[in-house]
Order: structure tokens, then sequence, then C-alpha cells
């Protein structure tokens, strides 16, 4: 972690306060979190904060955000602390973020770091006409365009020192600069040796639908599987129709029981095939001889007993 | 090699227009109501068949990250949080994916949601990608005007979709910091369990995927699970977005498949190794976070999850750094040690003094200002911090050095016994004439 401490007190501003193209704009950023979560916009904030306070965050403008946010001072504080993105001293009019990480001193970072060393001064300090300051950041995300700078919104890639320099003179006499590599790449192409992508066919519009097929033969699957399913279950009930059909011709009458002088079992289901009421329970217990002991009764005789 | 129709970002450079007409020609948003209406099941187990593996470094399997999401809503909302904290030294694919080709991403997003009963995404992107953060602003802007997405949109599902951003912390990539920074706090990890798809963002069901795990959704579902396992290997499914920087001739944003050998990968986009395979000393295979390899055991080694960790190292996010000959080994481990000591959030004890301790420790190794017993002390502290920490920054703080001992340990020693010999390191003095 870093110990990252606000500026002192002679150099923080009186007071802070939105300007009301921010405030708007404020207010929009806070509706994009559920009700009472307005302090996800915390960081939003305090980025707006830096831009409108010339690059840095104040005191003040920590307590405006806090109230503004109906958050305890101490929360924004910590948060403008925390983050290293929030410049707690003044920097230069081009502050310059130097990537200084490992895959960036692979491709010669160091000779990058020289020239800011030598034209800006030591990390921090800001030039006498204010225009640059600079610091060693971590990875920027650019490691295929490295070495790389930051400065103020814009990544500049692809630096060599001649190119570095070149970029700080325009930047210093108010001439336009171009974003982005300086060596002629558009972003993170092999540098003319381009051998993907290449195939005109993927951006003509062809594509769009050509999955579909897939989808639409598998449906036509589905759907012949479905059909043959469908075939199949009504032969199943034709032949099974059939068989009711052959069932319902009467057949040839038969004695009431198998075999002469056997008795037929009074089953339920004897007695409903017969179109008997079948015996239920209740008409079985009222049956029931009167003189069975009860179960009361005999509970009553084991506690005696017992 | 990867065939260009086989490629999923096709607008990985840049070379066409981000803006959703062309889009739309490239088959982004092709037919994503139809996949809306296969329904929620049928689109995990499809992710879950196709074998994607998260991109964001742990490889976890985000199908089935998805489905850990609860079935139905108890009255809380569920979220998706789309992790575009892209820090890790060496990774800069997500950041193509942000500015070239951000309607896949934003279409992954609806797909995603609606697979987990989300109507809200929130998309974190790191506080320094300020053009890219205008990039997808614009596209968002444009899938809204197009009612693509938004309350009342053609796919018949109400779904939401906000760009926010950091402010530069490294551990706001670790999913549980990243969900407190998106609550408006200092990015700490928060100790699991409760895991985010149960409490996650303000206490709601979460899921937090990699920009790349989520940009890659529509193509799969379109194309079919079959025909993304069916490239890379077992195991290892799929096509990969490859950050190969360093001392290659054209170092480059790749898509490949996953499971290409290190020789393939080199040869044929980057141009080869600066001064041709034998000048190749060690690569970093996935992020600076993973040890390094030396060059005899990854010049012809499958680049995936599997075999790469079977060399005690890891895929991670496939952001290959590529160390030659000329490079200071110990040098170069020692920044990577000084990054991970800025960027430790401070929260547990092993990893804020480990971290410092370790850095200031290397950093007199690289100049061989040291005892040859320290490296064993050094090694042994490294094993201290790893494990001992709520999220994986400890870890990734300690692998770096483990690899560096494992592979280069005379390399160090050599130093040392350099800086024996002449501990001043000046020229001796000749008394003038």
């Amino acid at each position: 972690m870093s110990v990252r401490r606000l500026a002192p007190k002679e150099i923080q501003p009186e007071g802070f306060a939105f300007t009301p193209e921010n405030t708007a704009w404020a207010e929009r950023i806070i509706a994009k979190y559920p009700e009472g979560r307005q302090a996800s916009a915390v960081i939003s904030l305090l980025w707006k904060a830096q831009e409108q306070g010339g690059g840095w965050v104040s005191e003040p403008a920590i307590r405006t955000i806090a109230d503004l946010l109906k958050m305890p001072y101490i929360r924004v504080l910590e948060v403008a602390t925390f983050y290293t993105m929030f410049n707690l001293q003044p920097v230069g009019r081009y502050f310059i973020q130097f990537c200084g990480t490992t895959p960036c001193r692979l491709r010669g970072a160091q000779d990058i770091q020289d020239v800011l060393e030598q034209r800006v001064g030591h990390q921090g300090h800001v030039t006498e006409d204010g225009l640059f300051s600079w610091l060693e950041v971590e990875c920027l995300g650019a490691c295929c365009n490295a070495p790389m700078v930051q400065i103020n919104n814009d990544y500049y890639e692809d630096l060599t020192p001649e190119s570095f320099n070149k970029l700080l003179d325009d930047l210093a006499a108010g001439r336009p600069v171009k974003p982005g590599p300086q060596n002629g790449r558009v972003a993170s192409e092999p540098l003319n040796a381009i051998n993907t992508l290449l195939e005109p066919s993927l951006y003509d519009g062809s594509v769009v639908g050509s999955w579909r097929k897939r989808f639409e033969e598998e449906e036509a699957r589905a759907r012949a599987e479905a059909a043959a399913k469908a075939a199949e279950e009504k032969a199943a009930a034709e032949k099974a129709a059939l068989a009711a059909r052959e069932a319902a011709v009467p057949e040839p009458a038969k004695p009431a029981t198998t075999r002469a002088g056997e008795q037929v079992a009074d089953t339920p289901a004897h007695r409903v095939a017969e179109g008997k009421e079948p015996i239920k329970p209740e008409s079985q217990q009222a049956a029931a001889p009167d003189t069975a002991p009860k179960a009361a009764d005999r509970a009553a005789d084991d506690k005696t007993k017992g | 090699m990867l065939a260009d129709r086989d490629r999923i970002f096709t607008n990985l450079y840049g070379r066409h227009s981000p803006g959703l007409t062309e889009a739309l020609k490239r088959g982004n948003w092709d037919g994503t109501k139809f996949l809306l209406e296969k329904g929620r099941d049928w689109i995990i187990n499809e992710m879950k068949a196709s074998g994607l593996r998260g991109r964001g470094g742990a490889g976890f399997s985000t199908g089935l990250k998805w489905s850990f999401m609860p079935k139905k809503s108890d009255g809380r909302p569920h979220y998706l949080v789309v992790n575009a904290d892209e820090s890790e030294p060496g990774t800069c694919k997500d950041r193509e994916i942000l500015r070239h080709d951000p309607h896949l991403l934003i279409e992954g997003c609806m797909i995603a949601s609606f697979a987990m009963g989300a109507h809200a995404a929130y998309v974190y992107l790191r506080g320094e990608y300020i053009a890219e953060r205008i990039a997808l602003q614009k596209a968002v802007d444009e899938a809204y005007e197009a009612k693509l997405v938004g309350k009342d949109n053609i796919h018949g599902y109400p779904f939401d979709i906000y760009v926010h951003h950091g402010a530069g912390a490294y551990i706001c990539g670790e999913e549980t910091a990243l969900l407190e920074s998106l609550e408006g706090k200092k990015g700490m990890p928060r100790l699991k369990p409760p895991f985010p798809a149960n409490m996650g963002l303000y206490g709601c069901p979460t899921t937090v995927n990699n920009v790349e795990s989520i940009a890659v959704a529509g193509t799969i579902l379109r194309r079919g699970a079959a025909w993304f396992s069916g490239i890379g290997r077992p195991n290892n499914a799929g096509t990969k977005l490859f950050c190969v920087s360093g001392h290659v001739n054209t170092p480059c944003n790749v898509e490949e498949a996953m499971g290409l050998t290190f020789r393939e990968l080199i040869d044929r986009h980057c141009g080869g190794i600066r001064g041709g395979w034998d000048n190749l000393l060690a690569v970093i295979p996935g992020g600076v976070s993973v040890p390094l390899v030396p060059a005899e055991q990854i010049i012809d080694a499958p680049m995936d999850f599997d075999t790469l960790r079977a060399m005690k190292t890891g895929l991670g996010t496939a952001a290959v750094v590529v160390m030659d000959k000329s490079t200071d080994v110990v040098r170069a481990i020692a920044r990577i040690s000084a990054f991970y000591k800025h960027e430790s959030c401070g929260q547990c004890t092993p990893c804020r003094e480990g971290t410092g301790w370790m850095w200031r420790v290397i950093s007199r190794m690289a100049e061989g200002r040291a005892q040859k017993r320290e490296i064993d002390l050094l090694l042994d502290v490294t094993t201290r911090v790893e494990g001992h920490t709520i999220c994986a920054l400890g870890d990734a703080a300690a692998w770096p050095i483990q690899g560096l001992i494992r592979h280069f340990r005379h390399e160090i020693e050599k130093r040392i016994d350099d800086y024996a010999a002449n501990p001043h390191g000046e020229p001796v003095l000749v008394a003038a004439e």
C-alpha cells in the first residue's frame, strides 16, 4: 500500500462547489444506482471534482461530496486516499503517468523515465511553467504497446525517447498531438505483420443468420422425431383399440367357479367385478361383536394390573 | 492456425467501426431474442457444455458459476457485475473488447443477466481506461436507442446496463473488493462465505465475470457448445485472447485456440523472439502473478490451464511476458514485488507487511547485497504469506519470487558472489599521476 496524505493546509482552497453543469451531471450519475445506494457514486464524483479542481482533489471537495452523498466525511476521505488516481497534491497541466511495471520496463521504459527526469525533474515535481509533472504508476494495461504513458486522459503508446521528446515538445508548444500508438499502429495488432482477421466475409454481413441452420436442422430433427413418435403412438393406439374391440366380443359362458365345488374368494376386487358394494372398514367394525373388549377397556385393565 | 471464421472477436484490432451498424454486420445481436426464448436452463446447460473456463485468471467454469445463482428470487434483485478492472501486468485484452467490440460485451451481459434472473448489470472499468469508458458508454447509448436493452426492449426482458469505473486500485480486480468499490467503499476484499452468489452487491445475489467470459457468450450460444468445445484441448476448450508483450519482434493481442504451443503462438503472430529462439531466457505465461518458466520448459508446451499448472505456473489471463537473455531477471521480479507492495490493500497483516518485506529483500538481492542464506529465508517467508490472506493478492505476490528462486537461484547466488567480490560497485580508484 502507499501512504497518501492531503495537501498541506496552506495550499488547500477556501471552499469547493460543483458548477451547475457538474451538479446536473452528478445527479444523473447518482440515479444509476438503486435508492439509498448513492454512495456508489463517490468515485465518479471525486473524479469530477478532480477534473474541476485542476487535476487534484482538495479537502473542501471531499467534504462537499460527503455532504452531497450523505456520507460521513471520513468515508469519502478514506476513498480519496485509498485510490491512487486521486491526486491529493497539485499536478502540472499535463500530468504524465508513466508506466514503470515489468512489461513496460522490458520494452525500454527506463529510457522514457530518463527523458522525464531530464525534462521535468523528480517525481511529483511541477515544472516552473506549471505545464508538466509526472508520476511512476503501476501497469496501465497496454502492455502490447509498451512502453507507454498516460497524459491526462489519453494513452500514448509505443514510445521511443525521440517520439516521446517530440510529444512533450508538441504539448509544450500547444500543437495538436495524436493519442495512441506513436509508431503507426492502430491498436495492438502486430506491427506491419497482420495475418489474422483478413477474411472479408466476416464483415460484409454474410455471417448474420448463418448459424441458424444448426437450429433449423435440430428443429427439423426434433419435428421428425416427434412425428415418428406420434405415428408410433397412433399405431399403438389403433392396436389397443383393436384389442379392446376383440375383448368386447362376448366370451363363451364359464362356470362361476374354476373348478367344481371351489368357492370363489370374497376379495374386494371380486366384489367390485361382480358389481357388489365393497366391504368398508367402518361396516366391518360395526359388525364386530359387542362382546369384544374395547381398546380403552383393555388399557384400563392393563393399568389396574400394573 | 485458428481459421478467421472461428474467431469471436472479429474487430480485435479496431480496423472496422465499433459502432452498432457495423457490429450488426459482424453478427453481434444476431437472434438474441431467439436465444433468450430457448430459456434459462438451455443457456446455462449450453455454457456448461461448451467447457468455457473463466477468462479472468482462475479458470472456473463459467456455466457452473451462472448456475450458482438462486433459481427463484427471494425478493432481492439479482445483479451481474462485469469485471473490466484489467490491471494484471501484462494483460491488455479486455481493453480491446471494450473499445473495439463493445456490442459483443453488451449482448453477453444481456444473455448472462437473463440466465441469472438479473435485470441490471454493472460494468466496472478500471479508472485509467477513460477512452475505453467513453467508447463503451457510446455503445451502451446506441443499444438503448435501438431498444436492444432498456426497460422496454425488443427482447422482451427488461434489462439495464450501467458503466461504472474505479480509480486505480489493482485489488479491485478481486471480485469482492470490486463489489466493495462499487458500493462506494475502499476496495478491500470480503471474507467468503457468504459468496457473492448469495450476498454480493448491496447484499443481493451477484455474479462477477470477466469481460472476455461474458463477451464470448453470444457467439458460443449461436454456434453451439459443440463448436466451442471442439476447439482446443480437453478441459481447456475454446479460443482465448493472448496478450504477448516483452521481447518479441511484434508484440500483439491475438485470439487463438487454447492449447497451441508457445512456439506456434510466437512464430505465427509475434514475429519470433527478439534475437531468435536461442535468445529466450524465461516466460511469464499468465500475467505477472504466476511464476516464470525457463525457456527450455515453455518452448514446446501447449498454452492451456492444465499443462501450465503442471509446470507449477498458470495460464492466468494468458498475458505472456517474454524475456530474452538481455533481461536482468532478478530485477524484473523485484519490480513485480514493488508492484504488489504498492497494490496491497493493507487489510491482512501477512500481505501488508510481507509484500514490503519481500520487496526490500529481493531488491537487495537484485544488487547482490545479501547473504546466500537469505534466499531460503525469503522462500520461507513467501510460503508464510501465501494462503494466509483473505484474497489471492498475497499468493500473487509470493509466486513470482518462488518461481525465480525455483529456476534462477544460481543467478541470485552469482549476483551475491559478484557483490561480495567488489562490495562498493565503483571502479577501484587509481592514484593520480
